[in-house]
């Protein structure tokens, strides 16, 4: 379904994205992980369209997807960037998801109304609706800028941090509702154990490449934990979820740590949430 | 105007109910503007013998001839720009994400004032050919300073961003300004300094039927193309980031809009100097009682921005009659303190401006 094959991105001598492919299968959940500057961000920029990849393709469908337009019909995202000076209403907001499938002197249809109520109380904000965007809280604005994406109706959904300044329950929430979505997901999370319990598959991201892939047991391994992040880790199968569950341990830090990327210049302009 | 602009923003459904009365209400009072700008000034007519003339019920006589050859082209041609400058100021702000855009923001007003004052201090066509000289160069001055500014803002990039046009916008600006101040100083003749002044004030004194159809076709078709763009332009709105996943080509969407407007400030300017204030205050005034959705946004900003115009200009040759103000003077006056009193009222100036 989603196919990215090779793909690099440059950007002043640095490479950020280095030589990724990754597959997702029509339904399936992949998750990014890897410490900050591992260039996850720069990969879903490139796979949404608003980074321009040096080499490589990304197909979705089988297709190169041509045009912001064309795109924006089969991929939905929650960007990072969507503060305005002017006040637009919840609603508004929620509605502009539509606008890919619509010429841009047609008014909104009954049918896309009725899309946009379901939306906004399939997150839970149709309390908010009427409320001007920019006013609501950082994870109230999240929960917007999802319930816009899903009126987007996409084949892929492509999320960054989706659960950047969230409370723990909407963590949760919104991770359930993408898997029930139907959409097939690509996800880029900072939390292992939220990326365990709910991804498929996981690939890890060091320096602009892939390092491991598979799913969570296979990939989240103290080895692994300890060579990418630096850290020491204990990961057990938890007997509720059957996940695997990542528990650091303080203490001394292993040999590993010091090829850590951490003086690695960030890529990744992490600003605070949508 | 406090509870009036919250009753009708809460009371707005999904359908815009809310802005339908707001529309109807400025339509209403646009027509009895439009009157009264026909009925009043040196010489009184009644409004029934105004309506009975436009409809015409009247024998042909001097009041006909004031009402439709002096005072008519003028109303309406207030009406057209005002409304012009207004969606145009609404247009900028959104596509520079700027609250304090308007119309002569991006360099296009200094171009036309150049343009204007070359041909006024070489005298070229003096007497009475000035009148269509002069509104010429300026609308050419418009289109030199729209070239380079489009040229500058593309960058070698070729993605037109808002901070970027702004900033080539502001820089030409300077430049043709320079330029302009520097043929006044140099100029012989003081009398061309009074002329260049009330030039660059604006008005609507120079409005006949013979000069008027050409600015105000441009006009009228222009702020209805403007009018359909809401939605791209709520897309701009969400950001750079946001309105490109949302599916919109933000550097040609940007690039194009810029020339519509530019080309549409040009005609404007050109015939009634740079009115300052409509296309800065009028959308604000508009969004406070719609709220920013352009769908709604624009034909309110259209209709005050037309409506407000008309009265300025009405109160332009009325008040010091038999002097006419220049009628941006009037409008920064009264629209100043107006637009003042607007950001100090409560939570929903703030949130325009903030």
């Amino acid at each position: 379904m989603l196919h990215i094959e090779d793909l690099s991105y440059e950007t002043g001598g640095r490479t950020l994205v280095d030589a990724v492919t990754l597959h997702a299968a029509p339904g399936e959940t992949v998750g990014l992980v890897g410490p900050n500057g591992s260039g996850k961000t720069t990969l879903l920029r490139c796979v949404y369209g608003t980074l321009k990849p040096s080499a490589g393709q990304v197909r979705v469908d089988g297709t190169v997807l041509d045009g912001a337009k064309e795109r924006a019909r089969r991929i939905a995202t929650v960007p990072q960037d969507g503060q305005s000076a002017f006040e637009l209403t919840v609603r508004e907001v929620v509605a502009m998801g539509r606008s890919p499938h619509k010429k841009f002197w047609e008014p909104d249809s009954a049918a896309d109304r009725l899309l946009v109520d379901e939306a906004l109380a399939r997150v839970g904000v149709t309390d908010l609706a009427e409320r001007p965007f920019p006013g609501l809280s950082g994870g109230e604005r999240q929960r917007a800028l999802v319930a816009r994406a899903l009126v987007q109706q996409p084949r892929l959904l492509v999320l960054d941090e989706p659960t950047n300044h969230l409370d723990i329950r909407y963590q949760l929430e919104i991770l359930t509702l993408v898997r029930e979505l139907g959409t097939t997901n690509l996800l880029a999370l900072h939390d292992l154990n939220l990326a365990a319990y709910f991804c498929d598959r996981i690939h890890v991201l060091r320096t602009g490449a892939v390092v491991a892939s598979g799913t969570p047991a296979e990939v989240l391994t103290p080895d692994l934990l300890a060579e990418v992040y630096g850290v020491r880790a204990e990961v057990a199968v938890h007997p509720a979820t059957g996940a695997p569950t990542v528990t650091y341990l303080p203490g001394p830090r292993t040999p590993h740590a010091t090829t850590a990327p951490a003086s690695r210049p960030s890529a990744e302009q992490k600003t605070s949430a949508m | 105007m406090r509870g009036g602009s919250g009753l009708l923003r809460n009371g707005a459904g999904p359908a815009g109910r809310g802005s339908a009365v707001v529309v109807a209400v400025l339509a209403g009072a646009l027509v009895v503007a439009v009157v009264a700008g026909l009925a009043l000034g040196p010489v009184r007519i009644a409004p029934g013998e105004v309506v009975r003339i436009l409809t015409g019920g009247a024998e042909p006589g001097p009041l006909r001839t004031i009402v439709l050859d002096v005072r008519l082209p003028r109303v309406l041609l207030g009406a057209v720009i005002g409304a012009g400058l207004a969606v145009i100021g609404t247009v900028l702000q959104a596509l520079v994400r700027n609250p304090l855009a308007d119309p002569f923001l991006l360099g296009v007003s200094s171009g036309a004032s150049a343009g204007a004052v070359l041909v006024i201090v070489l005298g070229i066509g003096g007497g009475v050919a000035m009148t269509v000289t002069v509104p010429a160069a300026a609308f050419a001055g418009a289109m030199a300073s729209l070239a380079l500014v489009y040229v500058l803002a593309r960058g070698r990039s070729g993605a037109m961003t808002g901070a970027r046009l702004v900033l080539a916008g502001v820089a030409v600006a300077y430049i043709l300004s320079a330029l302009t101040s520097l043929l006044l100083v140099t100029s012989a003749d003081a009398n061309h300094i009074q002329e260049v002044l009330y030039w660059t004030l604006g008005g609507l004194g120079s409005a006949r039927w013979h000069m008027l159809a050409l600015p105000a076709a441009t006009l009228l078709i222009g702020t209805l193309v403007l009018v359909t763009l809401a939605r791209p332009l709520d897309l701009l709105l969400a950001g750079e980031e946001g309105a490109t996943v949302l599916g919109l080509d933000t550097g040609r969407f940007r690039a194009a809009v810029f020339v519509l407007t530019s080309l549409l400030t040009g005609a404007a300017v050109a015939y009634s100097g740079a009115i300052g204030f409509v296309g800065l205050m009028v959308p604000h005034a508009a969004r406070m009682v719609v709220g920013a959705g352009h769908r709604r946004l624009l034909p309110v900003a259209a209709l005050g921005g037309a409506l407000f115009l008309v009265v300025a200009d009405l109160a332009a040759r009325t008040v010091a009659a038999p002097q006419d103000i220049p009628v941006g003077v009037l409008t920064a006056l009264t629209g100043g303190p107006f637009f003042l009193w607007l950001l100090h009222r409560g939570r929903s100036a703030e949130g325009a401006v903030a």
